[in-house]
């Protein structure tokens, strides 16, 4: 084989590479018990789009995004992560594959009996990636990155605010440069000020290094100032039948034109019909047999 | 549709109390079968993790601390309570009966065949048991276990086999301690406070207590150990969510501890009994 078709071949897998979507959901089903959380769920990711899902309460939001990193086995269907069935992984392939991902939890789930220093240089400790004077540098690099001082790494995570505690999350997930960021409602919780901080962190780290991002957020300026396309999804026991549990697939421009009752109650945050909807199923549940009732007199 | 018409088929068959009863214990045996079998495949996990990586020492040695360390001076005073109690308790019946100088062979034996290695595990199930379920649950319903197995870190392998390790490893030592303080509690109870001969009581210790009753209480407690990390660390891992479901583990991985320590000590008391036959027909001793 000559040099030039060695070259041409290596040029040809990239292409396919950089062609091939980094995350694609195939005809995903999730149950638990006899409830359906998410159905027939089709979705692809390209590399380096940043992707806002938004949806009601309970809907399956947090559930898809477990999916994708492998922390939730779907019923059915099919999970890729460039182009691999990542839960027809054996144990080893799978967390050699969870350094390309980088998950921010909704309360950011700090390791309590470490400090901050400790938290966001455990991937590095993990993996073997760095050990003395380049860890100590590389933990201050990633903590001045999201605007944290140097002084905070010897502190608990119970000492900071959630704000801190939410950027120190950030911190971690990404000190392994990961291909795929995964954010559960990353503004949940904090002031306006500190939501439009993490907004900026999220586009910085899009814009620095390429990263494809999957954002779960009912925010909804969120949604719209880091989003390249917005995904809604609807909780399955109230849709019709038949019908898709993705809603709305598209730019976030295109948020407040949509025809969809749903997607624009849900945007321009009006409840409509929903509470009288949610105390008709209330008061229709009614059970005033004498074992319900004997149990908030005794 | 059809099990509405099955449930009124055997409503009618049964009256409704009895088939509620039924039903209800049913539904607590096939719980309590898939949580045993849930629990084998947990433990068939760690042992894989175990032998499959070696924890790191930054992992074992806060463990070994806190399962070894901290819990010697509960067990050595609760030890040495025991060894006084055995002997105020046994005194009274030995001396009607003029045995009282054999007290030493009774509260020895007592102690390394069976007290010590029980009392030093109830006192881990207590101390560290809940204390386990309590960490993993709380880690488990924060999803610090999710950002964990997020981040590469098979939970198994980082939480449960360290502590796994610390509790078989450090059992026997504890077992050992609470021995020895019983001993010492035993003795100076019968000869400082009951005025029983020195000699006599040493002498039908050493004539009555051999090596192998001190190798069966070291031996079960390993079991002992094991159980507690599994039982603990199972039950915070499957912990439900809230303050409650937290405390609920923590009650629950102490109680299915000492249940079982105790089961597996019945066990393991008819196995050894039934190998030392086997080995020493004549009754003899291993030293």
């Amino acid at each position: 084989m000559t040099d030039s078709s060695t070259n041409v071949d290596l040029d040809a897998l990239a292409a396919d590479q950089a062609s091939t979507p980094l995350v694609e959901l195939r005809s995903m089903t999730l149950q638990f018990a006899k409830q359906t959380i998410l159905n027939n769920i089709n979705l692809t990711i390209p590399r380096g789009q940043t992707v806002v899902v938004i949806g009601e309460s309970g809907c399956g939001k947090t559930m898809l995004l477990k999916s994708i990193v492998g922390l939730i086995k779907p019923t059915s269907g099919q999970v890729l992560f460039a182009g691999q069935n990542i839960h027809q992984m054996g144990d080893v392939e799978m967390t050699r594959l969870r350094r390309k991902f980088g998950f921010v939890f909704q309360n950011a789930a700090l390791f309590d009996s470490m400090t901050i220093g400790q938290n966001v240089a455990f991937p590095l400790v993990q993996h073997n990636i760095a050990s003395g004077r380049r860890l100590s540098r590389i933990i201050s690099e990633r903590l001045a990155e999201v605007g944290l001082p140097d002084n905070v790494s010897h502190k608990r995570p119970a000492e900071l605010s959630g704000g801190m505690r939410k950027r120190v999350g950030l911190a971690r997930a990404l000190v392994l440069n990961p291909e795929l960021m995964l954010y559960d409602e990353p503004t949940t919780g904090l002031d306006p000020i500190m939501s439009d901080v993490i907004n900026e962190l999220m586009m910085r780290t899009r814009a620095g290094a390429g990263v494809t991002s999957l954002i779960i957020t009912h925010d909804m300026r969120t949604a719209k100032k880091v989003a390249d396309r917005v995904v809604m999804l609807y909780p399955f026991a109230r849709l019709k039948p038949g019908e898709s549990q993705i809603i709305y697939d598209g730019a976030p421009e295109g948020l407040e034109s949509c025809a969809d009752k749903r997607v624009k109650q849900f945007v321009n945050g009006e409840a409509g019909e929903r509470l009288m909807e949610l105390r008709k199923s209330a008061f229709d549940g009614f059970d005033e047999t004498p074992a319900v009732a004997d149990k908030y007199s005794r | 549709m059809s099990s509405v018409t099955q449930a009124e088929t055997q409503s009618s068959v049964l009256p409704e109390p009895v088939y509620r009863w039924i039903s209800d214990w049913g539904e607590m045996v096939v719980d309590a079968l898939m949580t045993l079998g849930d629990m084998a495949i947990f433990s068939w996990r760690m042992f894989v993790w175990m032998f499959k990586a070696w924890p790191r020492k930054g992992t074992i040695l806060p463990n070994f601390y806190h399962v070894g360390v901290l819990s010697l001076p509960v067990v050595a005073l609760t030890g040495t309570f025991i060894g006084m109690v055995l002997a105020v308790q046994s005194f009274v019946q030995f001396q009607n009966i003029g045995l009282e100088s054999r007290l030493g062979a009774v509260i020895n034996m007592s102690l390394v065949r069976e007290l010590g290695p029980v009392l030093a595990a109830t006192m881990l199930a207590g101390r560290v048991g809940s204390a386990m379920a309590a960490v993993l649950g709380t880690m488990r319903v924060t999803e610090q276990i999710d950002a964990l197995t997020s981040m590469g870190a098979n939970p198994i392998h980082y939480l449960v086999v360290p502590r796994f390790l610390a509790c078989i490893l450090l059992i026997p030592a504890l077992t050992i301690m609470a021995d020895f303080m019983g001993i010492v509690g035993g003795y100076f109870y019968s000869v400082v406070m009951l005025q029983i001969d020195h000699y006599q009581y040493l002498n039908n210790s050493r004539q009555f207590v051999g090596g192998w009753d001190f190798f069966m209480g070291i031996f079960k407690s390993f079991f002992f150990g094991g159980t507690i990390a599994i039982v603990s660390c199972y039950r915070g891992f499957h912990c439900q969510a809230g303050a409650e479901g937290v405390g609920r583990a923590a009650t629950a991985a102490f109680v299915f501890s000492f249940v079982l320590i105790l089961g597996i000590d019945l066990i393991l008391n008819i196995f050894l009994d039934a190998v030392y036959a086997a080995i020493w027909p004549q009754g003899a001793k291993l030293f």
